[in-house]
């Protein structure tokens, strides 16, 4: 990765599943080509045998008994949706993947 | 109102409303009536509860009238970053997104406020959802550093250090994945403070990067932050990442005498690019610390210049997925122009999100990509590692490490808002430690030429809050930085 | 050419705790609508998960039932994508590091009848790891709806090897798992409440070949006879292609089976490969398991089930109809264990579990409902235990046993008391005995000839009057006797 990668911006976008405007997409290739090269100092470091950090600290073990709590009452499941039908949230319909 | 009552510090109004001296109510429409004055030109709020402000201030009242205070926060108006979750609340993150969601539950910090007796009374402004360093990228309004309304406040928590600076709140709370309470706090003068990572539930905190973020208080004292990092501070059961840790009497640590702490500076940190003001500012409470017989012991963080790749990959990936829930299906802002489900969520997401965030998410789903993950992601997170075992290392050394807590002064408004990665660059000091999960706070330590605050940043061992705090209070006792008001 | 069929199944199991896998919200099937919801099931801006423990412990019991390697320590991973039964649009699963690798699954294959069992084998298992269901959706003409009840319910993903070579051994193997997972407690697995549910895939390749062909997944099949179908079908599609030479019509592809009509469509092919970006979940902590977690849930383990029915069959000598039968449910094999204790008689006890005690559980049981769950009944192994000791202690007949079997059933009481209550004792008192015989031996002259002459089966003329008689408390051996002695002497 000497060279700045190119985003396939359209294929990242849509994996995102953000519309971006044609002005948008040129501007955001740019910047994150910027931001990629920026990013290339990290090859230069030995990382060999470094464990990957996925959290500042290592704890293990952190769970709750099998106990219930209290629910919310079914209206907020619907609250804020644009569109609801039978106390449900209502979406076009979904064929094959979405 | 006098003008001495808002620019005291919670803990002195602590002490008037515990010697009867002044009512909450009194003291609550104080800072209601100051923020009507100045908000219009520093807009920090997105929302004033003024009236569940003056209900719950008047509880307080009658508490305490009864002899059943609940501490030295009862009566206390704190006013909260727009991403801390606050039942019957707005919960807009500073997003298109979720102008119109209001959250039926409470944060874990919400609910410890509520029962030490906060007055909670407004929603604070925002970079949206805690993207940014300047709170420019809010979707609502632009908030002014009240020491210069021409410039940004810091970010992303700009509207909490905006509202203190300006006397409109004595305490508030914001939110640092990557410097974003004690950025803002150095720019606008006041005292902000990032716990250790696992120290505040993050509970009610919208996710942008979970395991760099954790909720802080602003005050305009050390003590007024050690009393509210008091009240939030201690394990829950809904983060697992919180930490069962003991909460020592963060208040009370302060008034020990002071001690003779090594102090280490990192060279790395007074590089190129250091503001000559700030680096003077910093230079100066170094040898303060000196003179009172510190030791001061020059540290290596050979790592740190490697800061800004690893966070901008690892914050951005996590905050990939985290927004991925802002959808447009449940609750979320819903494109009236999607035809089927995939542009329901394209156009809902492309419409409701401003620019940064679209730019992170896409920058954090490219790395988290098929074949780009070991590159960046995996080696980002190995890096982490040894940016954290760099602290570790200096920490045989030192009780603290002393830097500059911002490159510059507040720059101006819309100055690096079209060049994000200059942008991402005022973070340099500040995002270590939330890569290596320690604490930080910020303290005012002079002023610019051009009277703007200057920032001076003390990091600490994990989970020695109460050390940093100590050091903090004993530059805070012997100047007076924090005495001095904007003119508004 | 013949062709041969390599099949793969990826199961999902719903885990039998009390509440979801990372909300503390109580799971139970056929709630009305979004009405187990918290804010963390409807993933709120500011919700955090946290692991239920008592998954984790389910997910290892299963591990140890099926000999898995349990891994040392497991993390979480976010396996993002977007669909509307996701509220999050990641699922919050196990990437590259399950809780349980390996292991093996014994199935019994179909017998050649229905007495005689069949073949077992093994079938190797690649992984089974922890994930979160996602809600349901229902499909209507042009929308669809949501619900979140089922959202965050825990699921055990299984995966097998590709190692299944007919729709008989994919059916075998859902048989096992859920007499094994019901038995330790793991999971109820029933399919009608989507408890288990199983995709499919699917390749044919000449026989002898060594390389796999190209695969099809057919997804949530719901029944083991939509299982079998389903797997029938495109095997026979599939090598029909490779007959027809037109191989390269098998493309990889999701297919879906229509069980009404009997066969299965493409789905829409996938624009892009699913690129999930997979990342380890920064809420969680990972699971450490130690030794001593592990042993404690091994000793909880429960006998596997076709162990219990060797054996049933090698050392109690239970013939295979009965012993299969027993294994299906752990509580039937304790029961008939706990009873076979206290009486010593294993075959009578399962003849009146496997038939009396089934058909009385089936008859109680409610209207739709299926039968009467056996810890609801009032019968307790120590009935069936002590009935079967009154048969071998002469005290009762068998006959008298039936009848006492149904009160006992309806009313709890103890077989002794119903004997004593009722004088239902045996009569094994020769002298009245012989004076009833005589009796009756006298009022039939007709019968008493047609002995005489040679036919044996004329002595049961004189039985049935004997047992009216004595209202069944004679001992049918003994009566026997007494009859042919007097018979004699005619």
């Amino acid at each position: 990765m000497s060279e700045a990668p190119q985003i396939d911006i359209d294929y990242v976008a849509r994996l995102a599943r953000v519309e971006l405007s044609p002005e948008e997409k040129v501007t955001y290739s740019a910047q994150l080509a910027d931001i990629l090269g920026y990013f290339d100092k990290l090859n230069a470091v030995d990382v060999d045998g470094i464990e990957p950090s996925a959290h500042p600290f290592h704890v293990v073990n952190v769970w709750a008994e099998d106990v219930p709590g209290e629910c919310l009452p079914k209206e907020e499941a619907i609250r804020h949706a644009a569109k609801t039908k039978d106390e449900q949230v209502m979406v076009p319909k979904v064929v094959g993947d979405a | 109102m006098s003008e001495s009552l808002f620019y005291k510090s919670a803990t002195e109004l602590s002490s008037l409303l515990q010697s009867g001296a002044l009512s909450s109510v009194e003291l609550t429409r104080a800072f209601i009536e100051r923020t009507q004055a100045v908000e219009p030109s520093v807009k920090a709020f997105l929302q004033q509860n003024v009236e569940e402000a003056l209900a719950m201030a008047s509880e307080s009242d009658f508490r305490r009238s009864r002899g059943q205070s609940l501490g030295p926060l009862d009566g206390i108006p704190v006013a909260i970053k727009d991403v801390i979750s606050v039942k019957g609340a707005s919960l807009s993150c500073g997003s298109r997104m979720l102008s119109h969601f209001v959250s039926p539950y409470d944060a874990h910090a919400a609910e410890l406020l509520k029962a030490a007796g906060a007055v909670l009374w407004g929603r604070l402004n925002m970079d949206e959802f805690a993207m940014g360093s300047s709170t420019e990228n809010s979707a609502f309004q632009t908030t002014s550093n009240p020491w210069n309304t021409d410039c940004i406040p810091g970010g992303s928590s700009g509207g909490s250090a905006a509202a203190v600076a300006a006397g409109e709140s004595p305490l508030t709370l914001g939110t640092d994945t990557g410097g974003s309470i004690r950025q803002p706090a150095a720019l606008c003068g006041v005292v902000g403070l990032k716990p250790t990572y696992g120290l505040v539930s993050r509970y009610g905190m919208v996710a942008y990067a979970s395991s760099l973020e954790q909720i802080g208080p602003f005050g305009r004292t050390v003590a007024d932050v050690a009393m509210l990092l008091q009240a939030i501070a201690g394990h829950d059961r809904r983060d697992s990442t919180s930490y069962k840790v003991d909460i020592p009497d963060y208040t009370a640590a302060l008034q020990a005498p002071a001690k003779k702490w090594r102090l280490g500076i990192p060279k790395e940190y007074f590089a190129e690019g250091l503001d000559p003001e700030v680096r003077q500012a910093v230079r100066n409470a170094i040898e303060f610390y000196r003179a009172q017989g510190c030791e001061i012991v020059d540290v290596s963080l050979p790592h740190a210049e490697l800061a800004i790749p690893v966070y901008y990959i690892i914050a951005t990936a996590e905050a990939s997925s985290n927004l991925a829930r802002f959808d447009g299906v449940r609750y979320s802002y819903r494109s009236p122009n999607a035809t089927d489900v995939v542009s329901l969520y394209s156009k809902s997401r492309g419409e409701g999100f401003g620019s940064e965030v679209k730019r992170r998410i896409i920058l954090g789903t490219y790395v988290l990509s098929s074949g780009y993950y070991d590159a960046y992601y995996l080696r980002a997170q190995k890096v982490r590692t040894l940016i954290r075992d760099d602290f570790m290392k200096a920490y045989e050394q030192v009780d603290a490490i002393l830097t500059p807590t911002s490159p510059t002064p507040a720059f101006k408004l819309g100055e690096r808002k079209e060049d994000p990665l200059s942008m991402y660059l005022a973070d340099i000091y500040t995002i270590s430690a939330n890569l290596a999960g320690i604490p930080g706070i910020s303290i005012p330590c002079g002023f610019s030429s051009e009277n703007l605050p200057l920032g001076l940043q003390i990091l600490g061992k994990p989970y020695d809050e109460a050390g940093i705090m100590a050091v903090a209070h004993a530059f805070e006792q012997a100047h007076d930085f924090h005495k001095r008001y904007p003119s508004l | 050419m013949q062709y041969e069929a390599v099949i793969g199944l990826e199961v999902h199991v719903q885990l039998k705790t009390v509440t979801k896998i990372f909300s503390r919200v109580p799971y139970t099937y056929g709630a009305p609508v979004n009405t187990l919801i918290d804010p963390v099931v409807l993933s709120l801006p500011g919700t955090l998960p946290v692991i239920n423990k008592a998954a984790i412990d389910k997910m290892i019991t299963m591990g140890l039932m099926f000999d898995c390697r349990i891994a040392d320590i497991c993390k979480w991973d976010r396996k993002n994508y977007w669909y509307p039964d996701s509220p999050k649009n990641y699922q919050i699963s196990q990437y590259d590091q399950p809780l349980c690798i390996g292991g093996q699954v014994e199935v019994e294959l179909p017998g050649s009848g229905r007495n005689v069992m069949g073949e077992h084998k093994f079938v190797e298992l690649t992984r089974i790891h922890l994930e979160e269901d996602p809600g349901k959706l229902t499909h209507f003409k042009d929308y669809s709806l949501i619900d979140d009840n089922r959202t965050g319910v825990a699921l055990a993903e299984i995966v097998t090897e590709p190692c299944l070579r007919s729709s008989d051994e994919a059916v075998a193997f859902l048989k096992a798992l859920v007499i094994n997972l019901s038995s330790a407690g793991v999971s109820d697995c029933d399919m009608e409440k989507g408890q288990l549910r199983c995709d499919a895939n699917v390749s044919v390749r000449p026989v002898g070949d060594s390389t796999f062909g190209i695969r099809t997944e057919m997804k949530n099949l719901n029944s083991f006879s939509n299982v079998k179908a389903a797997i029938e079908y495109e095997i026979k599609r599939q090598v029909r292609l490779c007959q027809e030479g037109k191989k390269q019509e098998i493309v990889q592809e999701t297919r879906r089976w229509n069980a009404d009509k009997g066969y299965s469509i493409s789905m829409r092919s996938k624009e892009d490969s699913h690129d999930y970006r997979y990342f380890p979940d920064p809420d969680l902590m990972p699971v450490k398991v130690d030794e001593a977690w592990k042993a404690d849930l091994k000793e909880k383990l429960p006998e596997r089930p076709y162990d219990r029915q060797r054996r049933y069959m090698d050392e109690l000598g239970l013939p295979y109809t009965a012993a299969s039968v027993l294994i299906q449910s752990l509580e039937f094999g304790d029961f008939f264990d706990r009873a076979v204790a206290v009486s010593g008689k294993a075959k009578e006890c399962a003849n009146f579990i496997v038939n009396d005690l089934m058909r009385e559980l089936a008859a109680a049981g409610a209207e739709g409902e299926g039968s009467l769950p056996l810890h609801q009944c009032r019968l307790t192994p120590n009935h069936i235990g002590e009935l079967v000791q009154l048969i071998d202690q002469g005290t009762i007949s068998k006959q008298i046993a039936q009848d006492i079997f149904s009160e006992m059933f309806a009313e709890g009481k103890m077989p002794s008391l119903i004997v004593q209550e009722k004088g239902l004792k045996q009569e094994n008192n020769s002298e009245e005995l012989e004076k009833i015989c005589a009796e009756v031996i006298a009022a039939d002259a007709v019968a008493v000839e047609k002995f005489k002459s040679g036919n044996e089966k004329a002595i049961n003329a004189f039985k049935g009057p004997i047992m009216k008689a004595t209202r069944g408390k004679a001992n049918p051996q003994v009566v026997d006797e007494l009859l042919r002695k007097l018979l004699a002497q005619q």
